[in-house]
């Protein structure tokens, strides 16, 4: 455990907190493209997921398209993308990896949270008169919200711990000290920016967990202590375990 | 064409080499998973705390991971080993939840009428809690084998080979066609993983069809 | 292309290799101080490469040339990074690897003053472990260079590294590691009194130069890439960098035979020669094998 200690004295070293390319520039270099590359991805998948869980139509294709784009090596994507837009342009091309990464999750958690809303609520807001977009904003995305979070939730996990690969083509980020680390045998460094990486996403998570708490509309909310359903059903079970890659 | 017609050769060595080594992640990553899986379901002051932890596991960057382990377990830099480790140990981070979620999934009632049938707590664990939680499992599963084939490409940076090789030496040497064929391939190699999951799982489980078309029927009704 | 004697190399070497470096780092707790193995059946020579495409074309000559000799070799190449390969080398777990003098020598002997190659050289002999040997080095070099682009050279008349200072708005490109090297932007500092910033762009440095990204580059001198986009390497009288000259690292137990046919290579391999190799693979983009094999064709090693 003796490299767990030079890690958190590498970690502490005030050296390494100020300059050009410190421990915050690091940190601040990846929050960058990860916040980037989710809003980017949530702007595309979101809107999309919804569209496929309200008509009910396209379903086993964004199925069968969020598999296939998670199977895409993202480091192998990461050279082709630079090879092909140039280096100039690696800012975008990395963020666009990132952004593939990011929408499987994204788009399930949003069809997801809308398939799983008992149908008699939507028949009985569509038999009380409202609109197919009042069902849409008023019914299907509050309830849908829990199981959208998750996505955004576990398609961050990943971007957070993907953006290491930035630092293979100049874009820093806290990759940067690892392929620095490996080169120049720095193990301190190395676990050092590895545990940086871990606080980065437990942090992030710790958002979402509380954004999830108070996603859940209140009426709802109260309801479900009573419930009987507390257990996902298996098709709840099964949209949230493939949004957890 | 032309590097693809020329290195077909090296080009199957390596998906070769890719399958051997993604299989050992994904099988033992099931494996590990299903008792921490089961604990995390069956007790409730576990499951925040296992489900955490593994969590936790699946942030650590693989290139991060790659480089750590060898110090860290001593074992060989080179060694295929270390690569191994470190995608089982995502494998279990991504399965142990699935389990969790896929024992949950049982119906309470059928399990209940197992009991009073005179099933044992491990009888009917192994006859009717595990089958039952199939179809989550295989879910899990294949978001499993999909990841690793993937994630194992990273291990070049550390030396091991895999179809990550065309990536490296095609960026090195400047060859786009090289570095797609290595993406090409990843990605033929994880859908027939998928493929053959989805195949698995209708042989082992002819039981879902029915139930899913049954579902349909009720959806339509 | 694949000649039949490549047939399954990667899944068996790696394998091999993979196991008994497991056992052996299993075996002394310590992945970087490995214990020697003297097992390792004699007849079969294990040759190792970097991950670097022009280090695995010389391992290759090295290969083809012992197999024409009557040898079985076991390739194990593009086995990453120095700090990787160097203890399974130690280690006896490889038996030749393609080396360069000047990098080698500052591995094991980061503070070393010796810049020109045959002084790097000497001293080379005298830090490698024991249980390994030098061979002759070759006249071939890749080492690391200043390049800027021609256009860059002509507005600011630069010739030598010295050249640079003076020369406001400097920035160096080339892998992350450069960074903290002593021929990095410290010893610029140090030993030319030129200020530079730094970006670390890897693998994509002659690219990011072209594009203006930086505008000096870290470039492998054997690069054909200086030649094709007539880059300026700039002169280092002072000798910041190690010469770096293709030097075969091998076990100390290697035959004699062995030794005489890899230095019969070594000496016939030139500087250009070694260009002319990297533009096959880069440019022609021939695979390492058939490159290998030509070189030697011509050379008179082979046929």
């Amino acid at each position: 455990m003796n490299l767990f200690v030079e890690a958190w004295l590498w970690l502490t070293d005030p050296l390494n907190w100020e300059g050009a390319g410190s421990i915050p520039v690091r940190v601040g270099e990846h929050l960058f493209y990860t916040v980037l590359a989710m809003t980017a991805a949530a702007l595309i998948a979101i809107p999309l997921g919804w569209l496929i869980g309200h008509t009910g139509r396209g379903r086993e294709l964004a199925v069968g398209i969020s598999g296939a784009a998670r199977a895409l090596p993202t480091f192998g994507l990461l050279y082709l993308f630079v090879m092909l837009a140039g280096v100039t342009l690696r800012g975008p091309s990395t963020v666009l990896v990132l952004v593939l990464l990011a929408i499987p999750p994204i788009l399930a958690g949003a069809y997801a949270g809308l398939e799983v809303i008992d149908r008699r609520t939507i028949d009985a807001a569509r038999a009380v008169g409202m609109t197919e977009w009042q069902i849409l904003w008023k019914v299907e995305v509050p309830l849908g919200l829990p199981l959208l979070l998750g996505g955004l939730r576990s398609a961050t996990l990943q971007v957070v711990a993907t953006a290491t690969l930035a630092a293979f083509v100049n874009l820093g980020g806290l990759g940067y000290d690892i392929v620095q680390g490996i080169a120049l045998r720095r193990y301190d460094q190395m676990l050092g920016a590895a545990i940086l990486v871990i606080i980065l996403a437990l942090l992030l998570d710790a958002i979402f967990a509380i954004l999830e708490r108070y996603a859940v509309p209140r009426g709802v909310r109260a309801g479900r202590d009573t419930d009987v359903r507390t257990t996902p059903t298996g098709r709840r079970a099964t949209a949230e375990s493939s949004a957890t890659t | 064409m032309t590097w693809v017609l020329n290195n077909l050769d090296l080009i199957l060595q390596l998906t070769l080499q890719h399958i051997r080594l993604s299989i050992v992640p994904i099988v033992l990553g099931f494996i590990i998973a299903l008792p921490l899986g089961w604990v995390a379901y069956r007790y409730r002051l576990t499951r925040g705390l296992v489900l955490t932890l593994v969590g936790l596991l699946y942030t650590i960057p693989s290139l991060a991971l790659f480089v750590i382990l060898p110090p860290l377990l001593g074992i060989g830099f080179l060694s295929e080993a270390n690569v191994l480790i470190a995608l089982t140990i995502y494998a279990v981070a991504i399965m142990a939840r699935s389990v969790a979620e896929a024992l949950a999934s049982v119906d309470q009632g059928v399990k209940q009428a197992a009991t009073a049938m005179g099933y044992s707590g491990w009888g009917r664990f192994w006859t009717v809690d595990f089958p039952l939680a199939g179809p989550v499992l295989l879910a899990g599963l294949r978001v499993v084998a999909v990841s690793t084939v993937s994630l194992l490409t990273v291990g070049i940076v550390v030396g091991v080979q895999s179809l990550g090789y065309l990536f490296t030496n095609g960026f090195q040497r400047g060859i786009v066609e090289q570095v797609l064929a290595g993406v090409v391939m990843v990605v033929i190699i994880a859908l027939l993983f998928d493929g053959l999951l989805v195949l698995l799982g209708r042989w082992l489980m002819p039981w879902t069809r029915v139930a899913k078309s049954a579902q349909r029927k009720a959806a339509v009704a | 292309m694949f000649t039949a004697r490549n047939k399954g190399r990667l899944a068996m070497t790696a394998a091999a290799v993979g196991a008994s470096l497991a056992l052996a780092g299993c075996a002394s707790g310590d992945p970087l101080a490995p214990e020697p193995d003297t097992d390792a059946p004699a007849e079969t020579i294990v040759i190792g490469s970097q991950a670097y495409y022009s280090n695995e074309i010389i391992a290759e000559l090295d290969a083809q040339a012992l197999e024409e000799g009557g040898f079985t070799v076991e390739r194990n190449f593009q086995i990453g990074q120095r700090d990787a390969y160097v203890p399974a080398l130690e280690a006896g777990e490889v038996d030749l690897f393609p080396e360069y003098t000047g990098n080698l020598l500052q591995f094991w002997n980061p503070d070393t003053t010796a810049t020109q190659a045959d002084e790097v050289f000497a001293e080379l002999q005298e830090v490698v472990p024991e249980g390994l040997q030098v061979l002759d080095q070759s006249s071939a070099t890749d080492q690391d260079s200043y390049n800027v682009t021609a256009e860059f050279a002509e507005a600011n008349g630069l010739e030598s590294i010295g050249d640079l200072a003076g020369v406001d708005g400097l920035i160096l490109g080339g892998f992350p590691e450069l960074e903290e090297r002593p021929y990095g932007p410290s010893g610029l500092l140090d030993v030319y009194g030129v200020t530079v910033g730094f970006q670390a762009t890897g693998d994509t440095t002659v690219e990011s130069l072209l594009e203006g990204i930086v505008n000096v580059a870290n470039v492998y001198s054997a690069d054909p890439r200086i030649g094709s986009n007539g880059l300026v390497t700039l002169a280092d009288p002072e000798g910041l960098f190690l010469a770096s000259n293709v030097v075969p690292v091998a076990s100390a137990d290697l035959p004699q035979e062995a030794i005489d046919i890899i230095n019969e290579v070594s000496a016939a391999l030139t500087p250009e020669g070694l260009v002319a190799l990297n533009v096959q693979s880069t440019v022609d983009q021939l695979g390492f094998t058939e490159i290998a094999t030509q070189w030697l064709t011509d050379n008179g090693f082979l046929g």
